[in-house]
């Protein structure tokens, strides 16, 4: 199970029993234009991780692939979305040690 | 300083691409940002390679960095304009870099990368090319640097301000939580020290926000603007966000960075630490 990334970011050299990870990857709602459909990963996205307070803790651009991932500490967070020509999306998100929370983000 | 000094949009980066007076400057903490695209006619600093000493924990020397920007095609009388992801952290440590070797016409593009790529602005991965210059640096300006032991000094007597995230300040993370969490350092922050996240001065978009809503968010943590300010974080680039937001955009006289921050400051024997989410008393006893 260690280091199931689903074609993802790699996860190599990282003791992933220690750490509260939270990953995914972030696609297309629906078409935004010529040459965009449903489902296609969003390489040029911003996810944004907030902590129980709604306040800022990191944010990573999302890979070609549209993946993503934090090491978080255990508890309740909110990831938020910004991609071009869309709203932010907000999810929340729950973390624990020794796992790995997996979220699908369709903007 | 004045915002329209320091600060530039990307509207008036797009009218001046071809203006030779000016050199775009990309500076990531992902240094291979740049490689897979960036703004045309920019170069790149590896703030990894470029602007560290690659045997002791130190900024290069004087004379490194006049080789390094000499070699980039960066001359005395260029404007430098620098940008980058993670809204700005990198570039505006490269802001506070470039004016401790005394360049003073540096300005930041306000939202860094982010905005740009959010406004889907171009990127291409065509590299520049520059003629060398024959750069003359400055000594290091060390009104704008702190050291660890002007730190300490400063515990209950200056404003230190902290600018990691709550719960790195509190010492619930070690570091950002974008990157691994296991650390040689003890958790916490330095006693007294005010928590004002770097990211209470930007909108969700990367720009910084307004001045006066800057002058409060300082005055309600507790910022005493009668006092000089020393901002640490964990390697000492968020607070490069933060020294830009206090010295060039509300114009503090006596504001410094302190580079070592955390990671030194956490690493330390003997130095009081506090734990919690209140600042806590000189000691490092909780108030």
């Amino acid at each position: 199970m260690c280091g199931a990334t689903e074609g993802g970011l790699s996860l190599d050299g990282i003791d992933v029993a220690k750490e509260a990870i939270i990953q995914g990857r972030v696609v297309r709602a629906g078409s935004k234009g010529p040459g965009s459909k449903e489902g296609d990963p969003v390489g040029n996205a911003y996810v944004r991780l907030l902590d129980r307070t709604g306040e800022f803790t990191a944010e990573v651009p999302t890979s070609a692939t549209g993946h993503f991932r934090f090491f978080a500490g255990p508890g309740d967070w909110t990831l938020r979305t910004l991609a071009p020509k869309t709203e932010p999306v907000d999810i929340v998100v729950s973390a624990e040690v020794g796992a790995i929370r997996e979220v699908a983000v369709e903007v | 300083m004045s915002r329209e000094t320091v600060l530039v949009t990307a509207e008036w980066v797009e009218e001046h691409l071809d203006d030779p007076s000016i050199v775009l400057v990309e500076v990531d903490e992902d240094t291979t940002s740049y490689d897979k695209g960036h703004i045309r006619g920019a170069i790149k600093l590896d703030w990894t390679t470029d602007l560290q000493d690659q045997v002791r924990r130190d900024f290069v020397s004087k004379q490194q960095f006049e080789e390094l920007l000499s070699s980039r095609g960066v001359g005395n009388d260029h404007t430098v304009v620098l940008y980058g992801g993670n809204n700005n952290w990198f570039a505006a440590y490269a802001y506070w870099y470039f004016k401790l070797y005394g360049h003073q016409a540096v300005k930041l593009l306000d939202g860094g990368r982010k905005r740009w790529e959010l406004d889907s602005r171009e990127l291409t991965d065509e590299l520049p090319e520059r003629e060398t210059t024959s750069y003359t640096a400055q000594e290091q300006d060390t009104e704008i640097r702190a050291f660890r032991d002007e730190v300490i000094a400063a515990i209950g007597v200056k404003n230190l301000v902290d600018v990691r995230s709550p719960d790195e300040y509190a010492g619930r993370l070690l570091a950002p939580a974008h990157l691994p969490q296991e650390q040689a350092q003890r958790a916490g922050h330095i006693p007294t020290a005010a928590s004002v996240p770097w990211s209470k001065a930007a909108n969700d978009d990367g720009t910084f926000k307004s001045d006066d809503e800057l002058n409060t968010i300082y005055s309600e943590a507790g910022v005493d603007w009668n006092k000089d300010t020393i901002a640490y974080c964990r390697i000492g680039e968020r607070s490069s966000h933060t020294w830009f937001v206090l010295k060039e955009l509300l114009g503090q006289e006596n504001v410094k960075n302190y580079d070592g921050s955390w990671t030194e400051y956490g690493s330390l024997v003997g130095v009081p630490v506090a734990l919690g989410d209140e600042p806590g008393q000189a000691d490092g006893q909780s108030a």
